[in-house]
């Protein structure tokens, strides 16, 4: 399933950089390589499906003679900061000015190998990788600097970008050090990292990076992208799914000056010199498609996803239904959630240029090394022929592993002779990318007349396993995840199945209170003893003043927990609905939140507001409506977002854990949302909602109507 | 094809474009001004936000034809002499933004609201930016630099 979901990174290919190439670009200076610990190796063994990432170290740190120090990554820049606090935990363990530190990131030429941007990786692998990388940095230009001194490496003094005699008397920076050594050093070993108590650079809220460029409209994002000689595609796409292309004419098409066509199999696009001329010419190519017929609808989403799936394992299907408890209650719910889309504000976009038998594409994308595997197959080229760059981009949430757009535009470029910038269209970004699964859940549990659990089932068709293990204390929970033959293009989403899964096992808890007669945050307690999930369950139940008040049918209360990837919690929601329209609104929203030591407070504030305003829409009214192999609303009138008026009042508490490691936590702060919503939604009206959307502006066919919008 | 002269930030630009080619697409594809941003091309998100003689519009549902001898303003032309608008300055500060992508359309938007209401209540905020959108939700936050920018506006007592 996690082969599906995160997308095919599974070809996995080793960057060769070449050292001759490296030092030509970047001149002299101090290149620090290092062969992989093994620690490293195991742990980034996860998540990637059992491959092994490249044997070598794939993190470069370089030390200019002019002070300033590049550092190579693959992974990209969406929003989530990572390029901020990755820097910033580089100049921790060098003990260099923070400001000296570019990262160059997403550029298959010039950065090691990388999977890619997913999967929350980039703070727990990527950042122990840097900071490994940046004390070995520091050692050797120790090692220089005690050379040159003639003084003790251990009695020299390490601090903001320089090394000194212990008298004070003689002291070099970093690049008066590195300077013209070209020196090639190779560390291999344990290197001790700054523990996160003693960051000062690291774990403060320092501000993005480049910040000013984004007021100013000066940052250059992959549709941004302009090349001398630029010509602009437009690709003419089929009025559907599954559709063959009958017939084409193009006669009107080509009488305009300047176009170029390209067709090639079921392909059809244009370059010309403008954007204005490639569309006209675009509408003017007669293409007769036929869509296949008899393609499912939402009305049959959920029955479809069940009978197409193939089923769980036969221990995990034998095992079921066979513990009852001997008094109190066994539950069985159903809870379905839709497709819906990562309607990212920059909708896919590729420049490329062919020059010299080399491609280069510029793109926004989360695999920068996937797309260049896709357009090295896709023009059957050798790996070095291709270079992938990725300036930071318009957001991807989960929504950017595909390089659809980049083999598009440099099919055009091909054509065209010269580079060619392609845009998606918002309906082809809804269209054909990708959306975030449709879930079913079907979920049993029994609980003692104490409100005990004492059994737990929990299966999941079509989303996917990801925080589908319960964190409640119960023996033999069956959580069996089972793959369904999806009617829709589906991928990665921020929290994977988490979100769903959350809100099936968070609202069934509630359920399960309700029936133990029970306050749903005492149930909760008294069915947990993981330490960290009962630590923000209590913060955010604190913060919210939980029990304070009751729910009335104007006014509802819920709470939801959870963690997945390293990441623990907790959700308080309030909801005002208006008893005469039944217009649901979230009025504040409580999250308490730890991932271990936190890197930057105010990336971490930023995300989780974010994740829970973005949670809300698909909570309450976000849902891709579709039949006959088209989506019914791909467009932002038909498919609602959230707007300012929808935000909540949002509090937050983090709780930052120094003593242990930091976890990625661009992701699960999604997976609260809906359920304590849902919770919040029954506590005031009484009516269970198991479906999201929760409150849809417009039915969707299928789902039971809750009588609730948004 | 037409050649006409328009008036951006302050400036007279040369172009040649189709009469009903989209303002947006004048701009990015034509004169390279890329801080202007496409998010759906139907009006509903304010990426592509401008102000047309200091109203706000959707330059992608503006024909280039309606706007020549209007003045334009990209955000491009919101820093004078290096120095950021109240309201850019108000989104640094207050870190107002992820990805960024949205920014332009909103700092543009943000820009024509403090020109219409200097000082407006929350509410007044919400209403007037509710029709730009910024998907990595951080609305809180560009609130709360659309607030600051009316007080820094207040204090210094200009524009």
């Amino acid at each position: 399933m996690n082969s599906l979901l995160e997308s095919s990174a599974n070809k996995l290919r080793h960057f060769e950089l070449d050292r001759r190439t490296f030092l030509r670009l970047f001149g002299g200076g101090v290149l620090v390589c290092m062969t992989e610990s093994s620690a490293f190796a195991q742990e980034s063994g996860r998540g990637f499906g059992g491959h092994e990432l490249p044997k070598e170290i794939s993190a470069w740190i370089h030390v200019g003679a002019d002070d300033k120090v590049t550092v190579f990554t693959g992974k990209v820049e969406c929003g989530q900061n990572i390029r901020t606090s990755l820097a910033q935990q580089v100049a921790e363990e060098l003990r260099a000015p923070f400001d000296c530190i570019t990262m160059v990131m997403g550029d298959t030429d010039l950065v090691p190998w990388d999977a890619g941007t997913f999967g929350s990786m980039s703070t727990p692998q990527m950042g122990p990788r840097l900071r490994t990388m940046a004390a070995a940095a520091r050692q050797s230009l120790v090692q220089i600097a005690a050379k040159r001194t003639g003084c003790d490496p251990t009695s020299l003094k390490v601090g903001n970008g320089r090394i000194s005699s212990p008298d004070g008397k003689q002291s070099f920076s970093y690049g008066q050090l590195s300077h013209g050594e070209k020196l090639v050093t190779t560390v291999s070993g344990a290197i001790a990292l700054m523990p996160a108590t003693d960051w000062k650079v690291a774990g403060t809220a320092l501000p993005k990076v480049n910040g000013r460029d984004f007021v100013t409209g000066k940052h250059q994002y992959p549709s941004d992208i302009s090349l001398p000689g630029m010509m602009f595609g437009k690709i003419v796409r089929a009025p559907g799914y599954n559709a063959a292309l009958e017939s084409v004419d193009t006669s009107d098409a080509e009488k305009i000056p300047g176009v170029k066509i390209v067709r090639d199999g079921d392909f059809i696009g244009v370059a010309a010199p403008d954007a204005w001329t490639a569309e006209q010419a675009a509408g003017k190519i007669q293409a007769k498609w036929n869509v296949a017929p008899g393609q499912p609808s939402n009305r049959i989403l959920f029955e479809w996803l069940k009978t197409t799936s193939t089923p769980p394992r036969a221990e995990s299907a034998a095992a079921t239904s066979t513990q009852s408890p001997e008094s109190g209650a066994t539950l069985e719910r159903r809870y379905t959630v839709q497709y819906i889309a990562h309607a990212p504000l920059e909708p896919r976009a590729a420049v490329a240029q062919w020059e010299n038998g080399k491609l280069t594409v510029w793109t926004g994308t989360q695999r920068p090394f996937g797309v260049k595997d896709e357009l090295v197959s896709a023009f059957h080229l050798a790996p070095d022929q291709v270079r992938v760059i990725q300036p930071d981009m318009g957001s991807g949430y989960g929504g950017k592993h595909s390089g659809e757009a980049a083999i598009e535009a440099a099919r055009l470029a091909k054509t065209a002779g010269k580079p060619v910038r392609l845009v998606w269209t918002r309906e082809e970004e809804f269209t054909w990318a990708y959306l975030r699964p449709a879930a079913l859940m079907e979920l049993k549990a029994g609980i003692g007349p104490d409100g005990t659990l004492l059994s737990w089932e929990h299966h999941t068709y079509n989303a996917g396993n990801p925080g589908i293990a319960t964190p409640y204390r119960v023996s033999s929970p069956l959580t069996p995840a089972s793959s369904s033959k999806s009617p829709l293009p589906q991928g990665s989403y921020r929290g994977l199945a988490s979100t769903a899964n959350h809100f099936a096992r968070e609202s069934f808890m509630d359920e399960l209170a309700h029936e133990a007669r029970m306050d749903p945050l005492a149930f909760r307690r008294k069915n947990l003893s993981n330490e960290r999930l009962l630590a923000v369950l209590n913060a955010a139940a604190e913060r919210f003043n939980w029990g304070a008040a009751h729910s009335t049918p104007a006014r509802g209360f819920g709470i939801a927990c959870g963690t997945d990837k390293g990441d623990y919690v907790a959700t308080c929601a309030e909801v005002a609905i208006d008893p005469a329209t039944k217009k649901v609104r979230v009025v504040r929203v409580v999250q308490a939140w730890e991932s271990g030591a936190i890197v930057n407070p105010d990336g971490l504030r930023n995300q989780t507001m974010g994740a829970i305003v973005q949670g809300l829409g698909g909570a309450l009214f976000e849902a891709i409506r579709f039949g006959n192999g088209k989506l019914e609303n791909p467009h932002f009138a038909s498919y609602r977002l959230p707007r300012f008026a929808d935000a909540p009042k949002i509090e937050l508490v983090l709780l930052d854990r120094k003593e242990l490691p930091s976890a990625g936590a661009g992701e699960i702060g999604i997976v609260g949302v809906a359920p304590a919503i849902g919770n919040a939604i029954f506590a005031a009206t009484g009516v269970r909602v198991r479906n999201m959307p929760m409150a849809p502006d417009q039915a969707v066919p299928g789902i039971e109507p809750s009588m609730l919008h948004a | 094809m037409a050649t006409r002269t328009l008036s951006i930030n302050g400036r007279a630009v040369r172009v040649d474009a189709p009469d009903d080619e989209t303002l947006l697409s004048v701009l990015r594809n034509r004169l390279n001004l890329t801080g202007t941003k496409y998010g759906c091309g139907e009006g509903e998100c304010g990426a592509c936000t401008i102000l047309l003689d200091g109203k706000s519009v959707r330059s992608c549902q503006t024909i280039v034809s309606e706007a020549a001898g209007a003045k334009i303003t990209t955000i491009e032309g919101l820093e004078q002499n290096g120095r950021l608008s109240a309201v850019q300055q108000a989104f640094l500060d207050e870190g107002a933004f992820q990805c960024g992508y949205c920014t332009s359309g909103m700092i543009m938007q943000a820009t024509d609201l403090l020109q219409r209401q200097p000082q407006p209540t929350e509410a007044q905020i919400v209403t007037g930016m509710n029709g730009n959108l910024c998907r990595c939700g951080t609305y809180p936050r560009i609130v709360a630099a659309v607030q600051r920018a009316a007080h820094s506006v207040q204090k210094a007592g200009v524009r």
